[in-house]
């Protein structure tokens, strides 16, 4: 990963020289483990504080949201379908980004790894090859293979290289094709279930959260100026931890998402919880493919299905 | 977001969607006289629809 890394800010280093851009976004090592978080980076001297590796899980895209600047900007595959999605939806002009591809290989799910040991994780390392992951801490370290600890949506991921992009740091890498993995397995599992267990399975799922809406604030696709749960007047949703006010808000949060969500594992990655809130938004990712033959964030020329109209669209369901 | 609701366990028939005129009252009476049976009969499960935690503010 350390090419990857040099890369990055080779590139980074050059398009500032240039002028090209007025910053670049991308990561920089976080304060704890496994915590990358964004970096904006205005002159050269910023470059040096990029990193790449498999803690990059959070979406970039999230930071570009109606900006004037010319901006530089780190995508992995979902990153840089959220940019179309982006793009598509006004919030940026493509004229604006300069899309500093990065082929992927999944990031790490730090939930997994976090339960996996009982002490606090103090480093973690991943091999150059990419094939493991070694993780330690006061009295133990640990070593997996690095498949067996990605993020769930990282594992089923059909888009690792990015859909658009200037420049790529690195060749693309394979990606996997429907025969290798059941992406909607989880979801078919659920909506086998009768009305009641699926009741108690989102009631189970959903019961350890606090509100806090990281999995909002972590999403580039939640960009409202005023969110509908920070709304007052008028108020559309409970502010409770009541299970009906918890229910409401992951139902309407996940279906503002439909036709949007490019499964980044930005919420359940932020998800101090750690709650799969993809539950609700994979659903919309199958629905939306089966019934509008739609991937988000694929291109930027056409509009998503859920703000067209179209003759053929399925009605069964309006009696 | 029918599908996404009965897949959150909502039952199915409680949720309808139906497309009427302003001029069509006669519709309107038969949805909603449909739509009410079918929630009577699925009566026993209403609570968990309800709130459990006292109101506070």
């Amino acid at each position: 990963m350390t090419s990857y890394t040099d890369k990055i800010r080779e590139i980074s280093k050059r398009l500032l020289k240039e002028g090209k851009v007025d910053m670049v976004i991308g990561f920089t090592r976080g304060s704890v483990p496994m915590m990358h978080q964004p970096m904006f980076a205005k002159n050269q001297g910023d470059v040096d504080r990029f990193v790449w590796d498999g803690n990059c899980g959070i979406n970039l895209a999230n930071y570009v949201t109606d900006r004037k600047e010319k901006i530089g900007i780190v995508a992995k595959g979902c990153d840089a379908r959220n940019l179309a999605v982006h793009i598509v939806e006004n919030k940026i002009n493509r004229d604006q980004l300069y899309i500093i591809g990065v082929p992927c290989t999944g990031m790490l799910d730090r939930h997994k790894l976090t339960a996996s040991v009982a002490g606090e994780i103090e480093s973690i390392m991943e091999d150059e090859a990419g094939k493991t992951v070694t993780i330690s801490g006061n009295g133990f370290s640990e070593t997996y293979d690095r498949a067996a600890v990605l993020q769930e949506n990282c594992s089923l991921c059909m888009h690792r290289n990015p859909v658009i992009y200037d420049e790529l740091i690195a060749d693309k890498v394979p990606e996997q094709s429907e025969n290798d993995v059941d992406r909607f397995a989880a979801v078919r599992k659920v909506e086998e279930m009768t009305p009641d267990e699926k009741w108690a399975y989102f009631d189970d799922l959903l019961s350890d959260c606090i509100r806090c809406y990281a999995c909002r604030n972590a999403c580039p696709l939640c960009y409202c100026p005023t969110c509908f749960v920070d709304e007052s007047k008028p108020q559309w949703v409970g502010k409770s931890i009541d299970p009906t006010d918890i229910r409401i808000f992951h139902f309407l949060r996940a279906y503002h998402c439909a036709g949007r969500c490019t499964d980044c594992g930005a919420c359940v990655r932020s998800c101090p919880m750690g709650i799969n809130v993809r539950a609700m938004t994979k659903k919309l990712e199958k629905d939306c493919l089966e019934n509008f033959g739609w991937e988000a964030g694929l291109t930027t020329e056409q509009r998503p299905p859920l703000d067209t109209y179209k003759p053929d669209d399925p009605e069964q369901f309006i009696k | 977001m029918k599908n996404l609701l009965e897949h959150m366990g909502i039952d199915p028939g409680r949720l309808h969607f139906s497309w009427i005129s302003s001029a069509e009252s006669t519709k309107f009476v038969e949805v909603a006289k449909k739509v009410t049976e079918e929630a009577v009969a699925l009566k026993s499960k209403e609570k968990k629809y309800m709130k459990t935690k006292p109101k506070v503010a």
